[in-house]
């Protein structure tokens, strides 16, 4: 037998290895799962002409005058047709001709219909024939790295990495222990520490596959810019997967079945999902709760990562997200070393 | 055999001379369940001894107090003359285990689980020699998934034996599984026991003990209530037979046995019954039958069923406890 076949960390690891290969349901979720998720939201916030928004209008007239600017396309309608319109979302904003002037019909909580209304009430006065005080021009920017799928490839990064690291880890200890498989390790003269290892070795291995083919796909299709130095960011996969790993750890190390460790995972997930800033800046959560938002790994995962991505910072200026990530690194894995159960 | 047994234990290295397993005073509670109640007993090398006794009887709470899974609360546990507080990665060296439910990863292949399990060893069987020796040579590739019970319990035999132990415990190996797999693996642990090894297996099926053991402890409610060889056992009872008869209509009369007239009769030592069914303890058996026929018949009752058997040790945890091993 060779050295490799006689390493019991290298057989724990290879057994995690093939027992992930094996499950076609997981290689579609970390592989294939995060690629169509980026191409669906590439598509969907792709680069289009500047929107054109839909609005209507009482009378012919109006309705030429919105139609003269670029941003807009106007149908007419009486003021009936248009609320309907407006109730099912057809037309952002309804212009009405009345004696002394105009009304604006629009819903302002909408920032489409609040655009609509700019338009459309610069149309119309330009139209009756107002000149502009100031001179203006425009500079279009359609750089790389100020869009939408820009901002969001990170995010699906940080939130990819998350549910890797969690699940691959949750999955399999909570099974090995209903299965009574995890008495039976301890039960051999397997050093613990190997079977933990195992994890997470067999992780940064797929991490590795995983990372290379989610950004390889983002910069081929999408054109994703990399602006940081690239080995910090395979530090920051590695930092992020390894934090996540320990939580995954935490959340597995006393549940008996199954369906306790998908509990107590979502519980654990949800939350991130939501205020962590993957889909949307979290900064646009209420100042109250930001402490709380800022804390959690995902948000520091995906700040460290844009930083890196977007903004080419180094390590030296992601001090913050690091340092939390870090201690979720530390912390979790100091506990469920403690309280794990082996049987 | 001897020779073989002479071998096994000359290899054991340290405490070469003292016994394979050592249990003095164990105690062991679950709440307010005592489930392990001061418990003695020794296991020599080269011996396979049983832990025979009814579901809940304290045997898996024992054998896994020995196998170092389980904490005593009270007690000492020597295996190979070494305990588990300053010896445990020694001893995991040196025992072999199998559990009683493990389910081992349904995707990985045999070869596979045994060449992990093989790492965990710093000596022991090559996993063909392994494979050989549980006869799972035609399945070698085949996935743990696609097994049938007898094989994968044949595997969890492999690996046990993988580290080619000095001390094997085999938690109630054949529960489960079809009277063709069982006698398969009755083969397995006698081909073992031939070979010298020393093994410690607990089960419910008198047979499987009879069969097997060497030494058989008969636990109850956490304490043996028996210990020795199976004809010492059955020789303890005082007799070596047992006779069993029903008397037809049973059910509407009730008590017409007259139990006084049957003990008297010489060589019937005791009787009892359990649902209808008579059992007497006889030790003379060719002549307390015919004094037995002419007791029932001169009461006017009709036989439905009669038989005799040479006492099991299911006749003895019967005249023990006064219950079956089956009762739950």
């Amino acid at each position: 037998m060779s050295r490799f076949d006689t390493s019991s960390l290298f057989q724990l690891t290879s057994m995690r290895f093939r027992l992930f290969l094996r499950e076609p349901e997981a290689i579609f979720w970390t592989f294939i799962f995060p690629i169509l998720l980026a191409m669906g939201l590439g598509i969907a916030f792709r680069n289009r002409p500047a929107d054109v928004l839909q609005v209507g209008a009482t009378t012919a007239q109006l309705t030429q005058a919105l139609d003269a600017d670029k941003g807009l396309t106007a149908a007419t309608m009486d003021e009936a047709e248009g609320t309907r319109e407006l109730a099912t979302g057809k037309i952002l904003l309804l212009a009405i001709q009345r004696a002394d002037g105009v009304a604006y019909k629009f819903d302002d909580t909408n920032p489409d219909a609040r655009l609509a209304r700019l338009l459309a009430d610069r149309a119309i006065q330009t139209a009756a024939g107002r000149q502009e005080p100031v001179r203006a021009e425009n500079q279009l920017v359609h750089e790389a790295g100020a869009r939408y799928i820009d901002f969001v490839v990170p995010g699906l990064l940080g939130m990819n990495l998350m549910g890797a690291a969690m699940w691959s880890l949750c999955f399999s200890i909570v099974e090995a222990r209903q299965k009574k498989l995890l008495k039976r390790m301890v039960a051999s003269p397997m050093p613990r520490w190997q079977y933990l290892s195992s994890f997470l070795l067999s992780r940064l291995i797929l991490l590795v596959i995983e990372v290379a083919a989610f950004l390889g796909f983002a910069r081929l299709v999408f054109g994703v810019p990399f602006r940081g130095p690239l080995w910090q960011l395979g530090l920051l996969c590695v930092l992020t997967s390894l934090a996540f790993s320990a939580l995954g750890l935490l959340v597995s190390s006393r549940a008996k079945t199954m369906e306790a460790a998908s509990g107590l995972m979502n519980l654990v997930m949800l939350p991130m999902w939501i205020l962590s800033g993957v889909f949307f800046s979290a900064s646009r959560f209420p100042v109250a709760i930001q402490p709380l938002v800022r804390a959690l790994p995902l948000t520091a995962a995906i700040d460290a990562l844009r930083g890196n991505m977007l903004q080419g910072m180094n390590l030296g200026q992601l001090a913050m997200p690091v340092a939390i990530l870090a201690v979720w690194l530390v912390a979790p894995f100091a506990v469920s070393l403690r309280i794990f159960r082996w049987r | 055999m001897t020779d073989s047994r002479t071998t096994a234990t000359q290899s054991a290295g340290s405490g070469a001379d003292s016994p394979s397993l050592l249990l003095r005073g164990l105690r062991k509670a679950f709440g307010d369940v005592i489930a392990v109640d001061g418990l003695d007993l020794e296991v020599a090398r080269g011996e396979c001894f049983g832990l025979l006794g009814p579901n809940g009887a304290g045997k898996t709470t024992t054998i896994e107090i020995c196998e170092g899974l389980t904490a005593p609360d009270a007690g000492t546990v020597e295996l190979l003359g070494l305990d588990w507080a300053t010896a445990a990665a020694a001893l995991r060296q040196r025992i072999g285990i199998q559990l009683q439910e493990t389910q081992f990863p349904d995707k990985l292949t045999v070869e596979e689980t045994l060449r992990l399990f093989r790492s965990f060893y710093r000596r022991g069987l090559s996993v063909d020699e392994s494979i050989k020796t549980a006869q799972l040579e035609e399945k070698r590739g085949a996935r743990v998934g696609t097994l049938s019970g007898g094989q994968k319990q044949r595997l969890a035999m492999a690996c046990a034996l993988v580290g080619d132990p000095e001390l094997l415990f085999l938690d109630e190996p054949t529960t489960g599984l079809d009277p063709q797999a069982r006698r398969h693996l009755w083969d397995l642990v006698e081909r073992l026991k031939q070979a010298g090894r020393t093994i410690i297996l607990t089960t419910h099926y008198m047979e499987e003990a009879e069969r097997l053991c060497d030494r058989v402890a008969i636990m109850d409610h956490g304490r043996t209530i028996a210990l020795g060889t199976t004809p010492q056992l059955v020789a303890s009872i005082g007799a070596e037979h047992v006779v069993e008869f029903a008397v037809a209509g049973h059910e509407a009369g009730g008590a017409q046995v007259n139990a006084a007239l049957l003990t008297a009769i010489p060589g019937v030592q005791s009787h009892r019954v359990d649902a209808g069914l008579h059992q007497l303890s006889v030790c003379e058996l060719h002549t307390a039958v015919p004094l037995i026929f002419a007791a029932l018949d001169g009461q006017g009752l009709h036989l439905s069923e009669f038989r005799t058997h040479s006492a099991t040790l299911e006749d003895v945890f019967v005249s023990l406890t006064g219950r079956t091993l089956r009762d739950e």
